[in-house]
């Protein structure tokens, strides 16, 4: 589902932030990318969502070679791809509800088929109750899991996410990765950028690992 | 995940399916501009100081321009007027008697150049003055008459050129019994010529205001879609296209030139209305056909396109600047 060969990332002339960088993530797989802070994990993620360009290599996910796509499509990949960050980006000039119907307004869903479906994604995160409140009245938890309905409202085949658990603490942490862990059960490939180790850990799966903008960890095919 | 690029719901039937989602499609797309061109009135309304300013100024910039060539159009058509009745306006002597005038007009209609002569009496002329000018009491003090018999000669329309208008000119005056012979054409030409010259003004001062708006628009939707910024980049993020993300600021230009259309239409109207009586009494001290022309419902109408035109550009000319440079590159976070 998400394949690099041979990335490397170089931002300006002598700093490069990925070094040939290959690896390759089934349909399904849920996997970590971990690494000191400046490895190169967020450029990484920056690849697959097309905000950044390769300098060489090829990123390639579902089967299309990212750097041949014209700008014009961009927006078309995107839809494929939930993101979450760690700083959720929620808009709070509109409802819950609103925020996570984004995805789906952008594509131009009717608006059944978004009430549906955004109920569906806020009932995955369990937060069906606080649809009609601001995201500022929610606590941080809870709005990082508003961050997952909007990534997966529209049923993506990939969902990225960058330090999701960053200032959560370890309880709703381990809520938030039971939810990635539900994404990848029916299909979803996941790829989570963290350095919390701990939870690493207690999760046991693939780790990929950069050091330096290099893959030194977790490249090689798929062992969990 | 290429292949399929909306979840649809289910394929099982066919055709008839995908015409349905086809049109389900049309539907939402149009039901999401009619959203998102209410949305933008409703941002609108929600500073209503600075939206009538901006209206204001931009109506005031439209109204400028229409108003000067609303003038032009009724001095064009005053001189148009004149033009058809381009004509000669021979005196003749104090002391020739109507009998013989009569005779010379006769004579002078008679000639192939000339289409029509009309006759005034020195008395009718001296009733249409008393009726016009309003120096009656001014007219009671003298004794006798002091207009003489005139004839009006409207030359053919080959004899209107400034030549032939001249020789026709200097046969009548070559006649017995004229005194003086006066032709309208010399200050007609001075009229078309500063008309000319007063339309290339008020269409260069048209293009400087015209840009004028386009800026002010521009600006505004720069302030805008810095305001939006937030939105724009979780838009992009979630797939939106530049299409969908410009939408919303299109239409903001677009309902702010509406604004300002409305307020120029207003500003023209009023000033009309406030000129039309002194422009009337004006007229009529000289016997002229001139009204101000107002824009009318075409007018109006094409003002208004016009105006939402313009605010539709500046807002694409200020998304072009400022909105595509916005890429949720950075708000990844490092
Ligand atoms: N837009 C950018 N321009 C220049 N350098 C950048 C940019 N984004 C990231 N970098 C650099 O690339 C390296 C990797 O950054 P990043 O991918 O954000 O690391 P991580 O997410 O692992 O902390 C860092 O040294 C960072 O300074
Ligand atoms: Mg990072």
């Amino acid at each position: 589902m998400i394949e690099f060969r041979q990335v490397t990332k170089r931002y300006d002339s002598d700093h490069t932030a990925l070094r040939a960088v290959n690896f390759h993530l089934d349909r399904g797989e849920l996997a970590f990318l971990t690494g000191h802070s400046g490895a190169g994990k967020s450029t990484l993620l920056k690849l697959i969502m097309v905000m950044e360009r390769p300098t060489a290599g090829e990123v390639i996910v579902g089967g299309q070679k990212l750097n041949s796509l014209p700008r014009r499509q961009i927006p078309y990949i995107r839809r494929h791809i939930g993101v979450v960050f760690q700083n959720h980006q929620l808009l709070f000039d509109r409802t819950v509800f609103d925020n996570v119907a984004m995805p789906l307004e952008v594509m131009g869903a009717s608006p059944e088929d978004t009430g549906r479906r955004v109920r569906a994604a806020l009932d995955k995160v369990g937060l069906l109750k606080k649809e009609k409140m601001n995201p500022m009245q929610l606590s941080g938890g809870e709005q990082q899991r508003v961050g997952i309905a909007r990534a997966v409202v529209n049923k993506p085949p990939v969902l990225l996410a960058d330090e999701p658990t960053g200032n959560l603490d370890p309880e709703l942490s381990a809520d938030i990765m039971r939810l990635f862990t539900q994404f990848s059960q029916v299909g979803v490939t996941v790829l989570v950028a963290t350095h919390d180790i701990a939870l690493i850990n207690d999760m046991n799966r693939r780790t990929l690992t950069l050091n330096q903008g290099q893959l030194v960890a977790g490249g090689g095919v798929s062992g969990h | 995940m290429a292949t399929d690029s909306r979840q649809k719901p289910d394929n099982r039937r066919g055709a008839n399916r995908s015409r349905s989602l086809l049109s389900d499609q049309a539907r939402s797309y149009l039901g999401h501009h009619r959203k998102v061109a209410r949305d933008s009135i409703q941002r609108m309304w929600r500073t209503p100081v600075a939206s009538a300013m901006t209206w204001t100024v931009m109506g005031v910039a439209l109204a400028l321009p229409v108003a000067l060539l609303l003038l032009l159009t009724s001095l064009q058509g005053v001189s148009a007027g004149w033009e058809s009745t381009a004509r000669i306006t021979a005196y003749l002597a104090m002391d020739l008697p109507a009998e013989d005038a009569r005779g010379m007009a006769a004579e002078i209609e008679s000639d192939g150049r000339v289409v029509s002569v009309q006759l005034v009496e020195r008395d009718q002329a001296l009733a249409d003055f008393r009726a016009s000018s309003g120096l009656d009491e001014a007219l009671d003090f003298l004794e006798e008459n002091p207009l003489p018999h005139t004839l009006l000669i409207t030359p053919e329309d080959s004899a209107r050129s400034a030549e032939g208008v001249q020789a026709l000119v200097t046969f009548v005056e070559n006649m017995n019994g004229i005194d003086q012979v006066q032709v309208d054409l010399g200050w007609l030409q001075r009229l078309n010529a500063m008309t000319d010259i007063l339309a290339r003004a008020v269409w260069a001062l048209a293009l400087l205001l015209g840009a004028a708006v386009i800026l002010v628009i521009g600006n505004t939707v720069r302030l805008a879609i810095e305001n939006r910024r937030d939105e724009i980049l979780v838009a992009k993020l979630v797939g939106g296209t530049d299409a969908f993300v410009r939408r919303p600021f299109l239409y903001t230009g677009a309902w702010f030139g509406l604004g300002g259309g409305l307020v120029a239409w207003l500003l023209i109207q009023v000033s009309l209305w406030w000129l039309s009586g002194p422009i009337e009494r004006l007229a009529g001290l000289y016997r002229s056909e001139f009204t101000l022309q107002g824009p009318g419902f075409d007018g109006a109408l094409a003002l208004i396109i016009v105006a939402m035109l313009l605010g539709w550009l500046g807002a694409w000319v200020a998304v072009r600047r400022h909105l595509d440079d916005i890429e949720p590159g950075d708000i990844a976070g490092g």
